[in-house]
């Protein structure tokens, strides 16, 4: 064969696949291929190559190239030619498609957004954005469905839910309640797919628009048309699926021409790259079998007796976990002794599940006479509304019941379930210190069950497996997003699916150790430790927890089902108390048994929550989906007298109008409302007044402002409330407004409470990120000048020399008289918002509710950045006052970190402050992404635990379910109602 | 203005008694020379040369996982060492930097404490090495001496790190560029004990001697892809902190410029003299302030004139050029963390032909969001030349993620022409699908 005959391979090797393409000296495919690899990736190779030898290429010369980000490591270990797979699809693009625009390309795991026209770029998602196929794949399978009926479903949507697009364990929290809710399967289908879209196009756009000729590449794109369909109308093109479109990354890898090779000699020095593969490993999890066995015989000993339940007559208790993923129950007797289990996959919907397992109970085993029923878990609202369950109680309590039967001094409990990790420590009997996972470090028990099954194996099999690796690979502890890269980065180095298995679990172990609780030694948790939750069935997972502590814990044989099991034992315990009747559906009521859902839009105030009303036999009805319980209860709350959350909120709206008000003549300056607007706007307002200027403001957020903005977002790991400052800007652009304010701070005002007063990097200068990223602002004058208001005597003259650069005939002299009125305005509103907090202090006293330092930054009290969680709080009778409004009462004190924030100085004054408070608790909001935090609440956790107090963190993002932020919330009533209740029964 | 309670000083007494200072490592070069002149003061020094998966797992262990990288790092770095057994823990003390800026790096001497606290190890004193009056120790102390070898250590660190960035990868004979390196560092160090190689003329003297025998060594005359590496001081420079970042640049055959650290130094100088013109304050600490800029102004305009004089080296810009650049692109008030010199470093970069560029930074950095990927657009806009990636350093983002986004930039950087178009691929029958 003469060289201008030659053959010329591509291979591109994905995080899930090998694509394989043959072109001809005609540039025609005379082969093709697509497999997944099942991680076996040098070896899959191997084989395609001794394929192609065989049928293809038949010794004669040809030139290879790798590319795939799978496929870096083996191409320069056997000296192969690589080329980087972006590259790869221009240059296939530049060929094939010419007259291309831009190019979305969907991988296993990444997302590829390419310009071709003009300033060429390519854009790859960073290593948190997550990936894409397998972010499909698993809500698919948390759907119980495959991608392709997902694809199916989706089409017949006929609305779309918001769901939080930036990684996929966020998107999971979203998914699942609206699941438990009862949502429709196709609506959340579309829904998924939306998500998918607004990710790639806020994370990777970056501003730049996509339009024209667009081509979608890569699996999904090429296997779920319902997918295009959501990208076409999100971006109004008609983009196009080319034949070949899984092959364009092998096609640019076969157009990449380097020397020739002979397959056989590439294949030789694979096969000694394959031999010689190696990656970072851990001790094994048992040194010997002998060691295996004695772990085995320990655990053996930590059952539950049970009971034949055909044999059985007499009172039973019913317990009910309706987690996030699985559905567990279990039914005792009055001695704790089982009679009865059930643990599934809730297939998204635990409602039939429940009435089929009920229908059993009662109709199977009539002699079994349920005094009680309690239900814990996820769904646990909708479940006790379903069935008339007696009593419902939150997980935490429930998992500390079940926990005590095995071990009545247990000091600390630790429950790993498919989604969260739940843990806390127990001091005199009471639940003490809750740690849940944050959004970003969840799904590690399904994470394990979706690894599993990407690599063909069950659950069962594959954590067998790992027990028997020698070499556990090391994957870190962050998110399970990255860990699907150190796992393509361990296969690559060769690490076999017993290494994998056992890395995966010891990766979980240190995950809920060092990022959720966030531990260092054993003692710190206590000796005495109880594991529980579906994940630690896997001996795996428990031998690595054991291993990591250095402590022998309990693990009772009905790990999966603790959370039942305590709801059972909660049961019998409320019949000792209450004794009563059960108000558990009866047989005939089971038989009869519907369930309606419907979707309405709730219009009793602006947060329009989207309602799901569920309604049962005998009248019972439930509705989901609220944040306040106004729609539930026909009541408006008296916000602003309980809530100083709302009272801020009122106070600075009614400050000055909104941009899109009418003009009231002056000349008007905008300022868009967030980050420190949120305090500044009193002191802005008062200055510009009195300079004969109308100040206006953007709307309060929403998410449509939020999305109007998102495309220009350069950084997608920075906070939520920066990202919204786009949307602000834009809807100042939008309603016509000419002339933004919005100075840059490196300096806030010395409260004289910590040892400095910045601002932190982002709210100082993310007017530089605007002015830097959004063109529109080019057309207006848009003044983001560094302003010290620190410097009170300077102020005047510093702002005069900034505004004339503006409008000339702003005098000095008018500048002081409008600085006098800013100081003013801000000393005012601050004196304001401190007497509300007294007074709602004072009112809470006398009515004898509880009080939530709802602790954050100012710009926390935004609705879309809060979710609403202040009015959650007031919810439960609770008042809510902020930590500016407490704050003041001390001096400046030591702290273990550098106090030089004026907004986090505030946080430790107020912990601080509360320390001496029997009746407040601080909640500390933590925006995603705040790196100051994690400075912070290590510190306020400290100063608060020091005064035995108990501290809660929520972690808030673009995320809008509040399921998990009511856990935490629940268990700290709970927690708080114990702790009172041990008090009193030492005073007593 | 010590405010932090009861944490361990270094006295004057631990320093007497011989106690070994244990020095994280960050720019190789220049911490070999600082520390060296530490040791002539007296002191017990070590450079921790310590890395692997066990410095990011004490790091993970002790300090709060959502903490910027390097702190975790630095840190990991010293409990590893402390745990390792080589040191006598109860004369052995730490010392890290503290800058006073509005950004987390101001508190790592605090997180470091912390970690100390948690291992039970609160006894072992911590140096915070500040000129901000942060706080004192008086077994270590700054005194004027000491700070004018350690900035003239800065100096020479600067010029031997960009000689030799220029001559390694062209080097006839490998290894030649490192002996020289290790050469001065020597020789330096021998200078600095007898007093020398610090006033202005000696210092000329040096530098230029050194410019003279990096040009002598042999190199070749291929292309070589140009890269630029900017980002947060830690990542940037250590190669704990970016997976050996170098070393990769130099597999793909690239040359790299690295800006120096008297850029920085200028920039927190100047940081000072810009709150002042923004917001007003005390002209006396604004004089003083511009005696320090002078003065190291001096010192990089020696080093700048040395390196001009050899016509195949790229001699870095100065500071005030450096400066100039970003007039339009990003206030000078922006000044936490690397502030805007970070963007003005990109376009420096970009101008002397190091367009394509590598933007470090540890995962969620607060500042870079502003002065580092905030700034990429504009920079673009006005340089279309300019080719930069991102890329987030942490203790789970794998090297193959970081080396794919790197190599992705090159493959951009040598704009491979593609060939002529094609009409789509036909299917030829037999493909097996």
């Amino acid at each position: 064969m003469s060289e201008k005959d030659m053959l010329h391979i591509g291979l591109d090797v994905g995080s899930t696949t090998i694509k394989c393409v043959v072109l001809d000296a005609r540039e025609q495919i005379v082969y093709s291929s697509y497999e997944r690899h099942f991680a076996r990736i040098t070896q899959k190779t191997l084989e395609l190559l001794e394929t192609l030898e065989r049928e293809v290429v038949h010794g004669e010369p040809v030139t290879l190239t790798i590319s795939g980000s799978a496929g870096m490591g083996m191409a320069q270990g056997a000296n192969i030619p690589f080329l980087q797979e972006v590259y790869a699809t221009k240059l296939a693009a530049d060929r094939w498609l010419p007259g291309t625009d831009v190019i979305i390309e969907l991988g296993g795991e990444d997302a590829k957004i390419l310009f071709l026209q003009g300033m060429m770029e390519v854009r790859m998602n960073g290593s948190c954005a997550g990936g894409t196929g397998a972010f499909i794949d698993q809500m698919a399978t948390l759907l119980d469905v495959t991608p392709a009926r997902m694809d199916e479903l989706a089409e017949k949507a006929t609305r779309t839910y918001t769901i939080a697009s930036r990684c996929g364990v966020f998107a999971k929290t979203d998914i699942q309640p609206l699941l438990n809710q009862g949502a429709a399967h196709e609506d959340i289908a579309r829904s998924i797919f939306v998500a998918v879209v607004n990710q790639t196009i806020a994370g990777l756009a970056q501003g730049r628009p996509i339009e024209g000729n667009v081509v979608y590449l890569g699996g999904p794109l090429t296997f779920l048309p319902q997918l295009r369909a959501c990208f076409d109308k999100a971006l109004g093109i008609n983009g196009l699926s080319p034949q070949n479109a899984l092959y364009y990354v092998a096609l640019g890898a076969a157009s990449h021409r380097e020397t020739p090779v002979r397959l056989g000699e590439a294949m030789e020095r694979l096969k000694a790259f394959h031999a010689g593969e190696s990656y970072n490993a851990l001790p094994p999890l048992f040194a010997s079998e002998a060691e295996y066995e004695a772990f085995a015989a320990r655990h053996a000993k930590d059952a539950v007796p049970i009971l034949d339940p055909s044999a059985y007559e007499g009172d039973v208790f019913l317990g009910i976990d309706a987690g996030s993923t699985t559905l567990k129950c279990a039914v005792t007797d009055g001695d704790g002794r089982l009679l009865l289990t059930s643990y599934r996959s809730n297939s998204g919907d635990p409602v039939p599940l429940i009435r089929e397992f009920l229908l059993k109970l009662l109709e199977e085993y009539p002699r079994l006479h349920v005094r009680r029923a309690a239900v814990t878990g996820y769904g646990e609202e909708l479940i006790q509304h379903a069935f008339g369950i007696d009593d419902g109680l939150v997980e935490t309590v429930a998992h500390f019941t079940a926990a005590k039967a095995f071990m009545p001094d247990v000091d600390f409990v630790i429950d790993i379930g498919g989604q969260d990790i739940k843990c806390f420590k127990v001091h005199g009997g009471v639940i003490d210190n809750i740690f849940l996972n944050e959004a970003c470090s969840s799904g590690c028990g399904s994470f394990l069950q979706t690894f599993a099954s990407a690599l063909g194996y069950s659950i069962a099999d594959f954590a067998r497996l790992g027990l028997k690796s020698k070499r556990p690979v090391d994957l870190g502890s962050r998110c399970t997003v990255f860990r699907n890269s150190s796992v393509k980065q361990a296969q690559k180095d060769g690490a076999e699916v017993e290494d994998i298995s056992a890395g995966l679990s010891i990766s979980v172990v240190k995950n809920a150790l060092y990022k959720v609780i966030r531990a260092t030694s054993a003692e710190q948790l206590g000796r005495r430790i109880v594991v529980q939750g579906g994940t630690f069935l896997n001996d795996a997972v428990l031998r690595a927890f054991e291993q990591e502590l250095g402590v022998d814990v309990v693990r009772p044989d009905i790990a999966g089902l603790m959370g039942a099991y305590g709801a059972a034992l909660h049961a019998r315990t409320m019949y000792a108390l209450k004794g009563g009747k059960t108000s558990l559906c009866t047989l005939q009521e089971l038989h009869a048994f519907a369930h309606e859902s419907r979707n309405v839009q709730c219009g009793l105030c602006e947060n329009h929550c989207r309602l799901t009303v569920h309604t049962f036999p005998g009248g019972r009805r439930y509705i989901a989906g609220n944040r306040c319980d106004r729609p539930t209860t026909g009541k408006a709350q008296d916000l602003s007298e309980l809530n100083l959350y709302a009272y801020k909120r009122e106070r600075l709206t009614s400050l000055c109008p909104t941009a899109d008000a009418k003009p009231d003549g002056r000349p008007r300056i905008g300022m868009p409302m967030g980050l420190n607007v949120y305090e500044m706007l009193p002191f802005w307002h008062a200055f510009f007044d009195r300079l004969g200027f109308e100040l206006v403001t953007s709307p309060l957020s929403s998410r449509k402002l939020y999305v109007s903005g998102q495309a220009t977002i350069p950084s997608d790991t920075v906070c939520f409330p920066a990202k919204l400052m786009h949307g602000h800007v834009q809807a100042l652009l939008d309603a016509g407004v000419d002339t933004i304010f919005y100075p840059c701070m490196s300096y806030n005002f010395d409260e004289k409470l910590g040892d400095n007063h910045y601002n932190c990097p982002v709210v100082a200068y993310y007017p530089e990120v605007l002015g830097a990223n959004m063109p529109r602002l080019a057309g207006v004058t848009f003044i983001k000048d560094y302003v010290g208001v620190h410097r009170r005597h300077d102020f005047p003259r510093k702002m005069t020399e900034i505004l004339q650069k503006y409008f000339p005939h702003v005098k000095l002299r008018d500048v002081r008289a409008a600085s006098d009125a800013a100081y003013a305005a801000y000393d005012a509103y601050m004196r304001d918002i401190r007497e509300r907090g007294e007074r709602i202090v004072r009112r809470a006293r006398a009515e004898g509710r509880p009080i939530v330092v709802l602790a954050g930054r100012p710009y926390h009290v935004d609705p879309e950045i809060n979710h609403g969680i202040d009015r959650l709080i007031a919810g439960f009778g609770v008042a809510v006052v902020t930590e500016d409004a407490l704050s003041h009462y001390m001096k400046k004190a030591p702290t273990g970190v550098l106090n030089q924030w004026t907004y986090h100085a505030r946080l430790y004054a107020a912990a601080r402050y509360i320390a001496g408070q029997p009746d407040m608790n601080l909640v500390q909001l933590v925006s995603f992404g705040c790196g100051v935090d994690a400075i912070t609440t290590d510190e306020v956790r400290e100063i608060l635990e020091g005064e035995g107090k108990i501290y809660t963190q929520i972690k808030i993002d673009e995320i809008t379910n509040l399921g998990a932020v009511k856990i935490r919330l629940r268990s700290l009533f709970a927690a708080i109602e114990q702790q009172e209740l041990a008090k009193g029964r030492k005073d007593a | 203005m010590s405010h932090t309670s009861g944490h361990t000083v270094y006295t004057k007494k631990m320093h007497e008694e011989g106690y070994t200072i244990l020095i994280p490592n960050m720019a190789e070069i220049h911490f070999e020379l600082v520390r060296n002149v530490f040791e002539l003061y007296g002191h017990k020094t070590v450079l921790l040369k310590n890395s692997g998966p066990n410095v990011v797992q004490e790091g993970l262990k002790y300090v709060h996982n959502d903490t910027c990288y390097p702190a975790l790092l630095v840190i990991g770095q010293m409990m590893d060492a402390l745990h390792s057994g080589k040191y006598d823990l109860h004369r052995t003390a730490l010392i890290i930097t503290q800058t006073g800026g509005g950004c987390r790096a101001s508190n790592y001497i605090h997180l470091l404490r912390k970690a100390l606290k948690k291992a039970g190890m609160e006894y072992i004193p911590v140096i915070s090495l500040n000129l901000s009056g942060l706080e004192h120790a008086s077994g270590f102390k700054l005194s004027i001496p000491l700070l004018r070898r350690a900035i003239a250590a800065l100096v020479y660190g600067d010029c031997l790190m960009h000689l030799a960035n220029q001559t390694r990868p062209y080097e006839l004979h490998a290894g030649e560029t490192d002996a020289l390196v290790k050469k001065w560092i020597q020789e330096l160090t021998a200078q600095f004990a007898r007093g020398r190689g610090m006033r202005t003329g000696p210092m000329r003297r040096n530098l230029e001697r050194i410019a003279d025998e990096f040009d002598a060594i042999e190199r070749s005359h291929e292309k070589k892809t140009r890269v630029g590496i900017v980002g947060e001081i830690y990542v940037k420079y250590a190669s704990l902190g970016n997976n050996d970042l170098e070393a990769f640049l130099r597999e793909q055959d690239c040359e790299y410029m690295v800006p120096g650290i008297m850029g920085f130094a200028l920039f927190k100088t100047d940081n000072r003299l810009e709150d002042i013109r923004l917001y007003g304050g005390n002209p006396l600490k604004y004089a003083v302030c511009t005696l320090l800029k002078g003065f190291l102004t001096r010192m990089e305009t020696i080093l700048i004139e040395a390196i001009r004089k050899h016509p195949s080296f790229v001699a870095p810009s100065s500071f005030e050029h450096t400066k100039s650049l970003v007039k339009n692109v990003i206030g000078y008030g922006s000044k936490m963390g690397e502030g805007w010199l970070l963007t003005a470093e990109m376009i420096e970069l970009t101008e002397n032909g190091y367009a394509n560029i590598v933007c470090t930074q540890p995962f969620g950095c607060l500042p870079n969001h502003i002065c580092g990927k905030g700034m990429i657009r504009r920079i673009r806009e006005l340089y279309p030349q300019a080719n930069i990636v991102p890329i987030d350093y942490d203790p789970s983002a794998t090297r193959v993620n970081q080396e794919n986004r790197i190599r992705l930039m090159l493959c951009v950087a040598r704009g491979e022409e593609a060939p002529a178009a094609h009409a789509e691929p036909a299917m030829a029958a037999g493909e097996a699908q």
